[in-house]
């Protein structure tokens, strides 16, 4: 069981508001991501959630019980820091031993589900080993193993992935998803990368500075987005945002259209410019493209091989039920 | 320093300081050794420059001898366990956010600041004094019967004021370390269940072992060549003799500088022998 509830939750330090009131569920085996720019209060909110700060005002039920002052220990819940957080004088095992040391478990019970998790986590082989003689990723998975022994309520990230490689944070991003399948408890996640967020959420919670922008599925964020700022964040590369005479064709403040919703053709589209930096994948072509009434450039999706050249001029018509329209306030309008 | 040429040049830079040290170091050095093999007593005009080991003998075979050997140990021991425990303590304690943080920091090193014998003096005639000591007072006021510290009980009091001259010394290693231990790991262990008692005593303890470890290495050191505060106390008496101690007796009081210069050497060779074992025992906490 992992149901969390967050009531008006709100967190001051000192004069500073980071989290204005704020209500949230999640519910029992979900995967939560929260996602959001630098410094908007991912992780302040994670460690309200954990206990390892106080509510300023508001409250926090965990299975339907308040949780808002209990200690961290109390609330049933295991963290994954973004440096591991692991002991480094203890050996691979004591520090997955750690908490259940901690709970008073018997000895036989705890060596069982080190052994569970060591054979889940692929750490058989490195027990015995110190954390410095691991290397990140192995030291990412006993962070989780450390978690997992635990059984938790619901687990906690925050940013886990962001010390690792770039291919070995896709690995790890499988095995995080592969493991909430298998264990099904509650996971919040934060990141600030929406691609981690769009590839493993059930639920995303797009937050701007201590606000909650959005909350849905990831396909609901990526065809429906509520307003400009999820608009802009959610979805790579970023949505095409553009006011203007563009825009009041189309009875909007704003509209956006999204790189992979814009058609080259051959003339006479909508959109007439000229081609900038083109970045090929292979699969896809990306090109920036320079049109003179609009101040930035626009991304276009292409396919692989397209023969354009930096310099070439370009003609862009939008699919037309794939615009969205924003208000004034920023606001999606149906 | 990374190439032949700079490995190079830095030999030749630090020449000049290699040099002054090792005569520093090695004149005194020869010139005890070469009155420890003499008879040697200015002021019954003896001087004999050879007498074999005899000096030795007498040296180790005196009742004094092993007794000092234990007032050592135990005066070194004594001030090691109370500037370690009160510096770890002090540490944890500077390391809360409080109000005069600076100020504070700052007060806590002065003891280091003061000159052994001004501090063996003050605590001698401020604290310890039975007419007029602080501490007398302080018996007086709860109805007690003064205690004379320095007679009924020389090698505390001694370990005493030498632990307060060393414990600003242990605490500021310790606090460093303190400090920088990450958030993150206490945090995790609080969220693992471990209460602030298993906190201090699975992880913190275990950070600290380090610096923990340079504290006894350099602290045993300094404190095998104890000599103001003795001198200024209890000029030896009451068993707080240390080897150092005797040494100086026999030289300056005996006005036998053969025996000193003897007894110094063998001190020299005792205090490299303690040096060799608590290298090899902790040096190996140094390690990893
Ligand atoms: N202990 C603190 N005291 C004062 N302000 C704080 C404290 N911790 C965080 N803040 C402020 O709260 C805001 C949110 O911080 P938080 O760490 O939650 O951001 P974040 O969303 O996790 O950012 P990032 O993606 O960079 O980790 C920031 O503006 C930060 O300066
Ligand atoms: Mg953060």
């Amino acid at each position: 069981m992992g149901r969390i509830t967050l009531d008006k939750v709100q967190k001051k330090f000192g004069d500073v508001e980071v989290i204005p009131p704020l209500d949230l569920t999640v519910e029992d085996g979900e995967f939560v991501v929260f996602v959001g720019p630098s410094g908007c209060g991912k992780s302040t909110l994670l460690r309200l959630i954990a206990g390892l700060e106080d509510v300023t005002g508001g409250e926090i039920r965990i299975d339907g019980k308040p949780a808002t002052d209990l200690p961290p220990a109390k609330r049933g819940l295991a963290m994954v820091f973004q440096s591991y957080a692991l002991y480094p004088h203890m050996s691979v095992r004591k520090n997955i031993a750690f908490p259940m040391k901690m709970a008073g478990m018997d000895k036989a019970e705890q060596d069982r589900r080190i052994a569970k998790a060591a054979e889940a986590l692929n750490l058989t082989d490195y027990l015995d080993r110190r954390p410095g003689q691991l290397s990140g990723g192995q030291r990412q998975r006993v962070a989780i193993g450390r978690a997992i022994v635990r059984e938790p309520a619901a687990f906690l990230f925050d940013e886990p992935l962001s010390n690792l490689d770039a291919a070995l944070r896709v690995g790890m991003r499988l095995e995080i998803s592969e493991l909430h399948k298998r264990l099904d408890t509650t996971m919040i996640y934060v990141t600030h990368d929406q691609v981690e967020a769009m590839t493993m959420a059930d639920k995303i919670v797009v937050l701007r500075a201590g606000h909650i922008e959005q909350v849905g599925s990831p396909l609901e964020l990526y065809h429906a987005p509520r307003n400009t700022f999820v608009a802009g964040f959610i979805g790579s590369p970023k949505m095409n945002l553009m006011g203007g005479e563009a825009a009041k064709r189309h009875d909007a403040a704003t509209i956006g259209i999204r790189p992979e919703h814009l058609d080259v053709v051959d003339g006479g589209g909508t959109f007439i410019g000229k081609v900038g930096v083109s970045e090929h994948l292979g699969s896809d072509t990306f090109f920036h493209v320079h049109i003179p009434e609009m101040g930035e450039p626009m991304t276009v999706r292409a396919g692989g091989e397209v023969g354009l050249r930096h310099g070439d001029t370009i003609h862009l018509t939008p699919q037309a039920d794939k615009i969205h329209r924003f208000d004034e306030k920023g606001l999606r309008i149906e | 320093m990374a190439t032949e040429h700079s490995k190079s040049s830095a030999r030749i830079m630090i020449a000049p300081a290699v040099f002054v040290l090792l005569v520093w170091m090695l004149v005194p050095l020869c010139m005890t050794l070469y009155f420890s093999f003499a008879d040697y007593r200015p002021l019954r005009a003896t001087f004999d420059a050879w007498i074999g080991f005899d000096n030795y003998v007498s040296f180790l075979t005196s009742s004094s001898f092993l007794s000092s050997v234990v007032t050592t140990l135990q005066m070194v021991a004594g001030i090691l366990v109370i500037t370690i425990g009160g510096g770890v303590m002090l540490a944890l304690l500077l390391d809360q956010p409080m109000f005069g943080q600076g100020i504070v920091r700052i007060l806590v090193i002065g003891p280091f600041f003061v000159m052994p014998t001004v501090s063996a003096l003050v605590w001698k005639n401020m604290f310890f004094n039975v007419d007029n000591g602080l501490f007398s007072y302080l018996f007086k006021f709860f109805g007690a019967q003064p205690y004379d510290f320095l007679s009924q009980a020389p090698l505390l009091s001694i370990i005493v004021i030498v632990a307060w001259q060393w414990l600003p010394f242990a605490t500021l290693i310790l606090l460093t370390a303190v400090q920088s231990l990450s958030s993150e790991q206490i945090e995790a262990a609080e969220m693992d269940g471990a209460s602030p008692l298993s906190r201090f005593w699975h992880i913190i303890l275990p950070h600290l072992s380090r610096a923990i470890t340079v504290v006894i290495l350099i602290q045993t050191i300094f404190l095998l060549s104890i000599f103001a505060e003795i001198f200024v106390t209890t000029n030896g008496a009451f068993g707080t003799r240390t080897l150092t101690y005797l040494v100086y007796q026999r030289v300056l009081e005996s006005q036998n500088i053969g025996l000193g210069s003897a007894g110094g050497i063998i001190a020299v060779i005792l205090a490299n022998i303690v040096a060799i074992f608590l290298m090899r025992i902790v040096g190996k906490n140094l390690d990893n």
